[in-house]
């Protein structure tokens, strides 16, 4: 029991280690990517850590009118999306802590994280400020109710909400492609996409400041802040592939009380299974150009759309499902 | 102690001295009327710790006074449900006395408000123990005229006096159609005690037409789109601390009467009465934040947002009643445990929420979003207060407001088990709803909350706010600690509240100790849903604080301020920051184009010309157009129609007269 324990602890330890170690490292290969398709060379893959640490070691400029939140907030905003990111079944479904939050708290952890990020922006009183905060609340109203009817339509299926077994369950079926999922994986990836400020709807890598969403809510912070801020963006990048991951292609993943081995090769399925989803970030992003503002809403509409019609076609033949 | 059958004899003592307080008011002139507060709370308590123990004990204890109707009397009963209602009406009732206590007394304290305050409270204490339809409405009524008279605390401003307008209009409707539903029930015996009428066998014809009057009765009171038109006007003209009676309990006790009618007395439900709960509260979840994000009074955009909640606590019935009817226990319990803990918690943070926009517009003489902003800087512990209440509003975790959206969201995934094709159609669109709806309210409070508290200060008022008193403070904190808590301990809740879910649907959720900690949340089993707050709380907790060492530790810690930097352009003039129709500007564009029908139009002056560039929006309330203006518009052009027939000639009469007469005789010869 007891040695059951601390296997059990530093395997949940792990997890929050790796996820918080491998999120620059995703954004430096969608980077890097990028960078090749455009034929540059590109920065080091390395180069996010190298960016992280100097920003941490920079002295931080703060508005004179900012408030209590605008210094609390940057902690807030990691210490929460990091939590969601170490609450995602990602290598092993049987950690230690991942019953804590299901799905449904686990949108509303990611949901806190964004709620805090835009009040943030609106602190200091600029007029960059307001536009990010603004434009990302009405992109967030339409992308969480999305996602959350992904992970109902996959509760559904699962017959819980408890990602492990979500995640259990898939593993145990075979393979074969549902229209319902099909449907939901496409939500879930524009869903990923637009909270994560990603190209169409967001250009991560803009300087001309009205096409920014994201970008103009965070304009204000520097130094060790700007670096935390940074840093969420990163595990919360790495959060969405992992719960899409997990959802709906946990193949590899150990299950609950398995081998050391088992452990083994489930982290190694998942570091591929990230590194390919930066890589496909990478491709996808090159190949698309960003949409105006006001398109956004009918672009996630799509992927509202679809995850409506996932979750309706779960409800009403629960048989496709199995 | 005492047991269950002797508790209503205890709650005379609460009750008398609220009237009492009353009398003492109304004697009373100038400062001396401020000594109803402290008595309020007083009373408040004592009532609450009856209802928290007949809300354990289960059971009931019923009694009778020979006052009222003859033959009937005023009878009175104490089950698990009035407690339950009576804990939400009496902590609402120490809040709202709380901040009272820490008003002016010089110039806030009137005697249009001190006497009716703790009338109104008696008022909704008393509607909850009814146990007969006389007592019932003779005692909503009540609360109805005395939440009117605080409406009308302020009656010179002409707003104000046609919302109470409004107000009385719609309270009319509504109790006559109670009226109607309590005829109904009562039959051709005319039993109007409870007993009777729970043991009635209603046709189902007539038990269809009863729920049809009950919902509108009670509806119109708690606020369900398009019975709402008055709520939005009323809430906001009355002051602040009974705003938050108004908004955060008073919607409580019509949620409650709408339980008593339809769960207890209507006899066994058909799955489709469930529909008009179901899609009403989902479109009034929408609509009112849609509502509510459009507008720019402080005050009102809660009253709105109050009828949001009313629409969640109303999918939360509807589920319950769908899932009860079809035989699911189960599943009727999660879903009426998320209704009952949803109107609890709304109580408590709507409340603290309107305390919250009264220190706001004491402080600045405002509730125009428009000319506040950086309340954070000048009230600190307000904004602390108000900033919990948002989150919780919001629906965010750890906070108190998730518990029970989360808890709706386990009833709505049991849905697929329902045998009504048409119920199993219905609830993913409601399931999509609610999430558009709870993403709507983050973002409706995200706005509120950067506006008047966050940014520079839009006008000179806001610049030179200063905190509230201490007592006001405290009664916010009162308020913000509960939300922590029930957010926090959400087990505890649904476990304490687990009679009340077993006397209205017959099952109750999983206890304490069957999750993974003791203190977890457990839907329906715990292979199936866990939610625990206290271990993610602590998990964030923790990781904030250790990112904070750490990073303290490895950067150097210089800090310096300077002035903003705006991308290199800052503009000294408040004005420049976004404003809240600006912030609403995205949403508009999006949703308002279908809800509102908005029209921007946008005048640019041409290169050269001097006067400022313009830019209007005009939306439409189509609800207020197709619900109150056609039907006013109707009623009064047949009147002015009607209005000639005063002005004819003697032979025009006499035409009239015979025709009437002939028309009568044609009717008679034709019936015989």
């Amino acid at each position: 029991m007891k040695a059951g324990f601390l296997i059990a602890l530093m395997e949940q330890g792990l997890q929050m280690f790796i996820v918080l170690l491998i999120a620059p490292a995703a954004v430096g290969i969608t980077r890097t990517v990028k960078a090749r398709f455009m034929r540059r060379q590109g920065p080091s893959i390395l180069q996010p850590y190298r960016d992280l640490l100097k920003l941490c070691r920079k002295e931080s400029v703060i508005a004179a009118n900012a408030s209590w939140l605008f210094r609390a907030a940057p902690y807030l905003i990691f210490a929460l999306t990091w939590v969601a990111a170490a609450l995602i079944p990602t290598y092993a479904a049987g950690l230690m802590f991942n019953w804590a939050a299901d799905a449904i708290a686990l949108v509303a952890i990611l949901g806190a994280a964004r709620a805090l990020l835009a009040l943030a922006g609106m602190d200091v009183g600029t007029s960059f400020g307001g536009i990010g905060s603004s434009r990302e609340m009405m992109i967030a109203t339409l992308a969480e109710p999305a996602m959350l009817l992904v992970v109902l339509t996959l509760s559904i299926a699962g017959g819980t909400t408890r990602l492990p077994e979500i995640a259990t369950f898939f593993l145990d079926q075979p393979m074969v492609v549902r229209v319902s999922l099909a449907l939901a994986f496409l939500a879930m990836v524009i869903v990923a996409l637009a909270e994560n400020a990603r190209i169409p709807v967001d250009n991560p890598a803009t300087h001309l400041e009205l096409t920014m969403v994201h970008e103009a809510m965070v304009l204000e912070y520097s130094g060790r802040h700007l670096a935390m801020i940074e840093a969420a963006g990163q595990l919360r990048l790495v959060a969405y592939l992992s719960l899409i991951a997990c959802l709906f292609i946990p193949f590899g993943m150990a299950r609950a009380d398995s081998s050391i081995t088992a452990l083994l090769v489930g982290l190694l399925v998942y570091l591929l299974k990230i590194v390919a989803g930066a890589v496909a970030l990478g491709v996808w992003e090159v190949s698309i150009a960003k949409m105006r503002v006001f398109r956004v809403g009918e672009f996630l509409g799509v992927a509202f759309i679809f995850a409506f019609i996932a979750i309706l076609l779960s409800f009403l033949t629960q048989e496709l499902l199995g | 102690m005492t047991d269950a059958s002797q508790l209503l004899l205890w709650m005379v003592l609460p009750v008398t001295l609220l009237v009492a307080s009353t009398t003492l008011a109304a004697l009373l002139r100038g400062k001396a009327l401020a000594l109803v507060y402290p008595l309020t709370i007083v009373a408040a308590l004592i009532a609450a710790s009856i209802d928290a123990f007949a809300m354990v004990a289960g059971g009931a204890s019923t009694g009778s006074l020979p006052l009222g109707l003859p033959a009937i009397g005023l009878h009175f009963r104490l089950d698990a449900l009035s407690g339950f209602f009576g804990i939400v009406v009496n902590v609402g009732a120490v809040g709202a006395a709380l901040y009272g206590m820490g008003l002016d007394r010089k110039h806030e304290v009137s005697p249009r408000i001190e006497p009716f305050f703790a009338l109104f409270i008696a008022a909704m204490n008393v509607v909850l123990l009814a146990d007969d339809a006389y007592s019932f409405l003779f005692f909503w009524e009540l609360m109805s005229v005395t939440s009117w008279l605080l409406v009308l605390a302020r009656h010179e401003e002409g707003e104000t006096r046609r919302a109470a307008h409004i107000y009385l209009v719609m309270a009319s409707i509504g109790t006559i159609a109670l009226l109607f539903a309590f005829g109904g029930m009562a039959g051709p015996a005319g039993s109007y005690t409870f007993d009777a009428i729970r043991a009635t066998r209603l046709d189902p014809a007539i038990a269809s037409l009863v729920l049809f009057a009950a919902f509108v009765g009670t509806s119109s009171k708690a606020g369900i789109m398009p019975l709402h038109a008055w709520l939005p006007l009323a809430h906001p003209a009355a002051p602040s601390h009974v705003s938050a009676l108004m908004s955060g309990v008073m919607t409580k006790v019509a949620v409650y009467g709408l339980l008593r009618i339809v769960f207890d007395l209507l006899g066994a439900p058909s799955w489709w009465w469930s529909l008009p709960f179901i899609i009403l509260g989902a479109l009034t979840a929408v609509g009112a934040l849609l509502y509510a994000l459009m507008d720019t009074d402080l005050k009102r955009v809660l009253a709105y947002s109050t009828i949001e909640n009313i629409g969640i606590i109303y999918v939360g019935i509807g589920l319950s009643l769908a899932f009860g009817a079809t035989g699911q226990a189960a599943a009727a319990a999660v879903a009426m445990t998320a209704a009952l803990l949803h109107a609890i918690y709304h109580s408590w943070y709507k409340s603290l929420l309107f305390l919250g926009a009264g220190a706001v517009q004491h402080a600045t003489g405002s509730r125009n979003l428009d000319s506040l902003g950086g309340l954070i800087h000048r009230m600190p512990r307000t904004a602390v207060m108000f900033l919990v209440g948002a989150l919780a509003i919001s629906a965010l975790p750890p906070l108190n407001g998730f518990v029970s959206e989360w808890l709706l969201f386990q009833a709505v995934l049991a849905g697929p088990d329902l045998p009504e094709p048409v119920l199993r159609f219905l609830t993913p669109v409601v399931g999509g709803l609610l999430a558009l709806a709870a993403a709507l309210a983050a973002a409706c409070f995200v706005r509120v909350y950067g506006i008047v508290f966050l940014g520079r200060p839009r006008s000179n008022d806001a610049a030179g706010a200063h905190e509230v008193p201490r007592l006001q403070v405290q009664a916010m904190g009162f308020l913000a600690v509960l939300c922590v808590a029930g957010g926090l301990l959400g087990g505890v809740a649904v476990a304490a509240i687990g009679p009340v879910i077993d006397l209205v649907v017959g099952a109750r959720l999983p206890g304490l100790n069957t999750g993974p900690t003791p203190l977890s949340l457990v839907a329906f089993e715990s292979a199936r849903s866990i939610y625990d707050a206290v271990t993610i709380a602590g998990f964030v907790a923790i990781a904030a604080t250790l990112t904070a060492l750490l990073l303290h530790w490895i950067s150097d810690r210089r800090t310096r301020r300077g002035p903003a930097w705006d991308c290199g352009f800052p503009n000294p003039s408040p004005l420049t920051q976004y404003s809240a129709s600006s912030f609403a500007q995205p949403l508009r564009r999006v949703y308002g184009s279908t809800a509102f029908s908005a029209r921007e139009t946008i005048d640019m002056p041409r290169p050269g010309e001097q006067r400022a560039a313009r830019i209007d929006v005009r939306l439409t309330d189509h609800l207020w157009n197709v619900f109150y203006a056609a039907p006013a518009g109707a009623v009064s052009g047949m009147a002015s129609k009607l209005n000639r027939l005063q002005f004819l000639t003697i032979r025009r009469y006499l035409v009239l007269m015979f025709a009437a007469l002939i028309i009568l005789l044609l009717v008679t010869a034709v019936r015989s």
